[in-house]
C-alpha cells in the first residue's frame, strides 16, 4: 500500500475510534469521510488483495451483506460493513478498521454501484431488486437499471449473481458484448428469490412492450427478454443449489423474503468456492442485524421490529409479521424522503382483523390512507401509549427509517 | 351519470402511475360509495382500447418515456376525446396533466399533448420538490389546495383555461398559479394521492360527474388533521 495510503488508512481508524469513543456515532462513515480526504483512492488501496463481493438493491441488502458475510466466513476472515454505511465512506471505514482479511462482503447504495465497482474490482456482484423508493430525490427505476447495464459494461470479468424475477434487475444484468471492442457479456448466475411487488415492472426497459406474467414466469410480449432458468431457488424450506441438491435452511429471520436472501448469500458464497452444505447452519446463527427483526420483551409484551422502507417492503412485512396486534410508524425526515404518497402504492387489507395502532411523524398521512383502505385503526402518540394499548403478547412493530430508529432509540437501541 | 353506477376509469397505470397515484381511484371510489352510489372501477392498461363511456377518467404521473408513449397511444386511441365530448370528467395529474395540454418536453423533445386543455409545459431552470399550497379559484367552491410536487415543468396557461389555484407555497405551473381547469377538466401538479389531502376536490368531481348540485357530508376528521398539519408545516418552513 502506498505511503499515503497507510497514512489515511490509519488515520480513519483513529477518527472511527474517536467518533465511538465521543459518543458522537458508530463511526461507520466519519473514519472513511477522512480517510479519502487524504487519499481520495483509499477505497481501491484498501481493496487491493482482497476478494471482494459486493451487494446493492433496492430491499434486502443489509440483511443479504449479513448472510453472506456469514456464508463466505467459512473459508476465512471477512470484512464487512455492517452497519448498513453503504456509501464509499462507510465502505472505506469498513476496510480500513477490518485490517487485512483475504474477503470482504459490502453492501452497496444502488446509486453508488457504478463507483464502487470502479474502486474495488469485485470478484462478484449480487443485484437483488429495483423498485421505487425515496423517489422524492432517487433516481427512477428504470434509470437506475439502465445505470447498472452501463456500469457492468465496464466490468467484464465481474461475476454477477442476479434476481431472475425481476424483469429490471434482469436488464441491468445483461448489456449485450460487444465483440469488435472485445467486451463480452458478463458471466451472470441467476437465482429466484421470489417478488411480490411487480408494479415497477410492467414495461419493458429494452423495447417498452407489456411484461407478461404467468405464475413464476414472465416474458415481455415485444422482444426476446424474459426469466432465465435460475441456478439457485428457494423451495419449500430450503434452497435448491445448481446441481439440483436441496438444502433446509433453518433461518431466525422472519419471511420468505428472509429464505431469498438465503438463497442470494449461498449463490454469492459459492463463486467464492463455498459448498452450501458448509455454509448453511452458519445462516441459522443470524439473529437481527441493526435493530431489523429483533425481539425486546417489555410489560410482558414481545415486541418484535420489522423495517419497511417502500412499498416492496411493505408488502414482505406483512407477510413475516404474525397475526398480531401490530404498530405502524411513519415519518417523513430525510433519510426516509420528504414524500408520502407511496402510502397510496401499499394495500394494508392484509391487516384487516388485527389491533392496528398508528404514530409517528406523519401518523395523519397514514390515517386518511388504512381509512380508505377500510383498515379500523386506533392512534397513539407514544410508543410507550402503543404498548399499553396491546395485551400482553406479541406486538408487530412496522416501520419505516427513522421511525424504525425512533423505536429502536426507546428499546435501548437493541440490535 | 351515464349508467346505473358510476364508472371510473384510470387510464394506463402501466405507464402513468409513479407516487401512489392510484390513491385518487380509491378515495373517489370509496367517496361515492359511502354516499350509496354504486361504482364501477377499470384500470386500462396501454395495450387495452378506452372505453369511451365511463364518468370520470384519472390519468397518473410518470417519467419522461411513458408520458411520451401515453400521449401518443391515447391521440390514436381517440376514446378520451370522444368521452370529452360527451361531458365526461378528466382528471390528471403531473405528467397526466401535462399531456392533456398542446405539448409538453419529454427526454429534451417536445411532444403533441392531446389538445383538451389550452396549455404547454417546457422545462423549468431547475426542478420543483416539496409542498405546494395554493388558493383554489373561488368559483369552484373547494377550500385550499395542499399537495406534494415532483416535477422539472413549467406549464403556460392559455386563454381557454383558468388556473386552479394561486400559489401560496411551492412552484406549480411557475411560481404564481397552480394547475388549471376548464369545463370538466381538471388537472394539477399536486402529485400522487392528490385528493387524499383535498377531499372537497374529490367531491368536486364526483358533483361534475353525477350533476348533484351537493352531496351529503362524510367524516373526514383524518383528512382534515392531515390538512391543518401540513399547513402548519409550511408556516413552519416559511418562518
Amino acid at each position: 500500500m502506498p505511503l499515503r495510503a497507510k497514512v489515511a488508512s490509519s488515520v480513519s481508524r483513529t477518527a472511527a475510534a474517536l467518533s465511538r469513543a465521543a459518543g458522537r456515532g458508530d463511526g461507520s462513515v466519519i473514519g472513511g469521510w477522512i480517510g479519502l480526504k487524504i487519499d481520495p483512492d483509499l477505497l481501491a488501496h484498501l481493496s487491493a488483495g482482497r476478494a471482494i463481493a459486493l451487494v446493492s438493491g433496492t430491499n434486502g441488502k443489509t440483511t443479504t451483506t449479513r448472510l453472506t458475510t456469514a456464508a463466505v466466513g467459512v473459508l476465512g476472515r471477512v470484512a464487512t460493513n455492517s452497519f448498513g454505511a453503504n456509501m464509499p465512506t462507510g465502505h472505506t471505514s469498513a476496510l480500513a478498521k477490518a485490517g487485512s482479511t483475504p474477503y470482504a462482503v459490502l453492501e452497496v447504495d444502488e446509486h453508488y454501484l457504478a463507483q464502487v465497482l470502479e474502486a474495488t474490482e469485485p470478484h462478484v456482484v449480487a443485484l437483488l431488486n429495483l423498485s421505487r423508493d425515496q423517489l422524492d430525490r432517487a433516481k427512477e427505476v428504470a434509470m437506475m437499471a439502465q445505470l447498472w447495464r452501463a456500469a457492468l459494461v465496464n466490468h467484464p470479468d465481474v461475476r454477477v449473481v442476479a434476481n431472475a424475477d425481476d424483469p429490471m434487475v434482469v436488464w441491468a444484468a445483461t448489456p449485450p458484448g460487444d465483440p469488435a471492442r472485445g467486451i463480452r457479456p458478463p458471466h451472470v448466475t441467476w437465482f429466484s428469490a421470489g417478488q411480490r411487488w411487480h408494479d415497477d415492472s410492467w414495461v419493458c426497459p429494452e423495447c417498452g412492450h407489456t411484461i407478461a406474467r404467468n405464475g413464476d414466469q414472465w416474458w415481455c410480449s415485444g422482444c426476446p427478454l424474459r426469466r432465465p432458468d435460475p441456478h439457485w431457488a428457494v423451495e419449500d424450506d430450503g434452497v435448491l443449489d445448481p446441481t439440483g441438491a436441496w438444502h433446509k435452511v433453518v433461518l431466525q429471520l422472519p419471511g420468505k423474503v428472509n429464505l431469498g436472501n438465503a438463497a442470494t448469500a449461498l449463490a454469492v458464497a459459492a463463486e467464492f468456492g463455498v459448498r452450501p452444505v458448509d455454509a448453511v447452519s452458519r445462516l441459522g446463527a443470524v439473529t437481527s442485524i441493526a435493530g431489523r427483526y429483533a425481539q425486546v420483551d417489555r410489560d410482558g409484551r414481545n415486541i418484535r421490529l420489522l423495517l419497511a422502507k417502500n412499498p416492496a417492503s411493505w408488502l414482505e412485512a406483512f407477510d413475516m409479521a404474525d397475526f398480531a396486534p401490530t404498530l405502524l410508524s411513519i415519518n417523513a425526515r430525510d433519510p426516509d424522503g420528504l414524500d408520502t404518497s407511496w402510502l397510496f402504492d401499499v394495500d394494508f387489507a392484509p391487516l384487516r382483523g388485527r389491533q392496528v395502532l398508528i404514530t409517528g411523524d406523519r401518523a395523519y398521512d397514514l390515517a386518511v390512507r388504512l381509512d380508505v383502505n377500510g383498515v379500523p385503526f386506533q392512534h397513539v402518540r407514544t410508543f410507550g401509549e402503543a404498548v399499553r394499548a396491546v395485551p400482553p403478547g406479541r406486538l408487530e412493530v412496522i416501520a419505516n427509517y427513522t421511525a424504525f430508529q425512533d423505536i429502536r432509540a426507546e428499546l435501548d437501541r437493541v440490535n | 351519470m351515464s349508467t346505473e353506477s358510476l364508472r371510473i376509469v384510470w387510464i394506463y397505470p402501466d405507464l402513468l402511475s409513479t407516487y401512489g397515484d392510484r390513491g385518487n381511484m380509491l378515495i373517489l371510489a370509496r367517496r361515492a360509495q359511502q354516499r350509496g352510489m354504486p361504482v364501477e372501477v377499470l384500470e386500462v392498461r396501454s395495450d387495452q382500447a378506452l372505453p369511451a363511456t365511463a364518468d370520470i377518467y384519472l390519468i397518473g404521473g410518470g417519467e419522461d418515456g411513458p408520458q411520451a408513449l401515453g400521449a401518443q397511444r391515447l391521440r390514436a386511441d381517440g376514446g378520451l376525446h370522444r368521452a370529452v365530448a360527451q361531458g365526461s370528467v378528466v382528471f390528471g395529474v403531473c405528467a397526466g396533466y401535462q399531456l392533456l395540454g398542446t405539448s409538453f418536453f419529454a427526454k429534451g423533445v417536445q411532444c403533441a399533448g392531446l389538445e383538451l386543455l389550452d396549455l404547454s409545459s417546457d422545462r423549468g431552470p431547475s426542478r420543483a420538490v416539496g409542498e405546494l399550497a395554493g388558493d383554489i379559484d373561488p368559483r369552484l367552491g373547494v377550500p385550499a389546495l395542499t399537495g406534494f410536487e415532483n416535477h422539472g415543468g413549467r406549464t403556460h396557461l392559455g386563454p381557454g383555461v383558468s388556473p386552479l389555484a394561486r400559489v401560496t407555497a411551492g412552484v406549480g405551473n411557475d411560481g404564481a398559479t397552480e394547475g388549471a381547469w376548464r369545463g370538466k377538466l381538471l388537472g394539477t401538479y399536486s402529485h400522487g394521492p392528490a385528493l387524499a389531502r383535498n377531499p372537497a376536490l374529490a367531491d368536486l368531481l364526483l358533483r361534475w360527474a353525477t350533476g348533484a348540485h351537493q352531496l351529503p357530508p362524510l367524516d373526514d376528521t383524518w383528512a382534515d388533521r392531515l390538512r391543518a398539519e401540513r399547513r402548519a408545516a409550511v408556516a413552519a418552513a416559511r418562518a
